[in-house]
């Protein structure tokens, strides 16, 4: 069966995002009220054939915390469906 | 006392491996090779140098993908032997991807690349890569980064201290450590480490373009002439064996 997976890589909410604060500000600067707390990521989307949902999401799990993800500085989810002919 | 080899390795969008090499063979006039990232053997090296650069455009994060290039694994082997392997700018990056130094190299804080004349201060002297300087010694390097912002939880960092693993730090001229004088936003002003056997060392800053007066400063050749020394005690040491 093959699957697509979609992988959420976050920094750590402890670690400072400056990226995520600079388009925070900038967003600010548009006057949009109420906006705070901006943090960007990355989104991984993927393929993958196996046998069955739980061998894709051991593989995939397996490619966040060797390469996807840094162990160090990020956090990760992982969502997977079934993917269409 | 004969020349020591150096292995630079080149991976696809290293831009520091010619000043890398011209830094070794021309300045300190020791044997050099370059070695692809394809290549899976050393070439008899002594020391390894992984050079600065936006190895495989710095796709995913500095340094991740170069990490699994096949000449790292010899490069990994090499270091777990108790090889003396130098990572610069973004070789320090990959080191912290391989695993092979702690901590993580952020984005600036400032977002900006970053790319002047820093001050540093030898923190530690006892260190292959430092042996050359005195305590407390300021160098004047230059640094050209956008992630140089030095990162690790707190324990890792508490350990990392009181190992006295943190070689260099960002300086004020007079050597002094404050915010002002930290380029990147790192912790504890870091911008170089070794691992805790003493042999893989990183910095941000970029030692192999401070070679010549002529070019602005040579104080990169102390930590050339460390290693240099390093290896040639190591030598006599196993003569005397």
């Amino acid at each position: 069966m093959t699957f697509k997976a979609t992988v959420t890589v976050r920094r750590r909410p402890t670690i400072l995002d400056p990226e995520g604060k600079a388009v925070e500000h900038a967003l600010q600067s548009l006057e949009l009220r109420g906006v705070a707390r901006l943090r960007i990521g990355k989104l991984i989307e993927l393929h993958v054939d196996a046998a069955d949902a739980d061998a894709a999401r051991a593989t995939v799990d397996e490619a966040c915390r060797k390469l996807l993800a840094n162990p160090v500085m990020d956090d990760y989810t992982i969502a997977l469906e079934e993917a269409g002919a | 006392m004969a020349a020591h080899r150096f292995g630079v390795v080149v991976f696809p969008g290293s831009n520091c491996d010619h000043d890398a090499y011209h830094a070794v063979k021309h300045v300190m006039g020791q044997d050099v090779r370059f070695l692809w990232h394809k290549e899976s053997d050393l070439g008899g090296a002594d020391a390894i140098i992984l050079p600065g650069g936006f190895s495989y455009g710095d796709y995913l994060r500095c340094g991740a993908i170069a990490r699994f290039s096949p000449i790292m694994k010899e490069v990994v082997r090499f270091a777990n032997a108790g090889g003396h392997v130098m990572g610069v700018c973004n070789g320090f990056q990959i080191l912290c991807e391989a695993g092979l130094l702690p901590g993580a190299l952020l984005r600036n804080a400032s977002l900006r690349f970053v790319c002047r004349e820093v001050h540093l201060r030898a923190e530690n002297t006892d260190t292959a890569f430092s042996n050359a300087l005195t305590a407390g010694q300021v160098l004047t390097i230059p640094v050209a980064h956008g992630e140089g912002n030095y990162y690790t939880d707190r324990s890792a960092l508490e350990e990392l201290e009181a190992r006295r693993q943190v070689v260099f730090r960002y300086c004020s001229a007079d050597g002094a450590l404050t915010p002002e004088s930290n380029p990147n936003g790192s912790l504890n002003n870091i911008a170089g480490i070794v691992n805790r056997a003493g042999n893989v060392f990183g910095m941000m800053p970029h030692p192999e373009r401070s070679m010549e007066t002529l070019l602005g400063s040579d104080d990169g050749i102390g930590v050339f002439q460390s290693v240099i020394q390093a290896l040639s005690r190591r030598e006599t040491a196993s003569v005397e064996v």
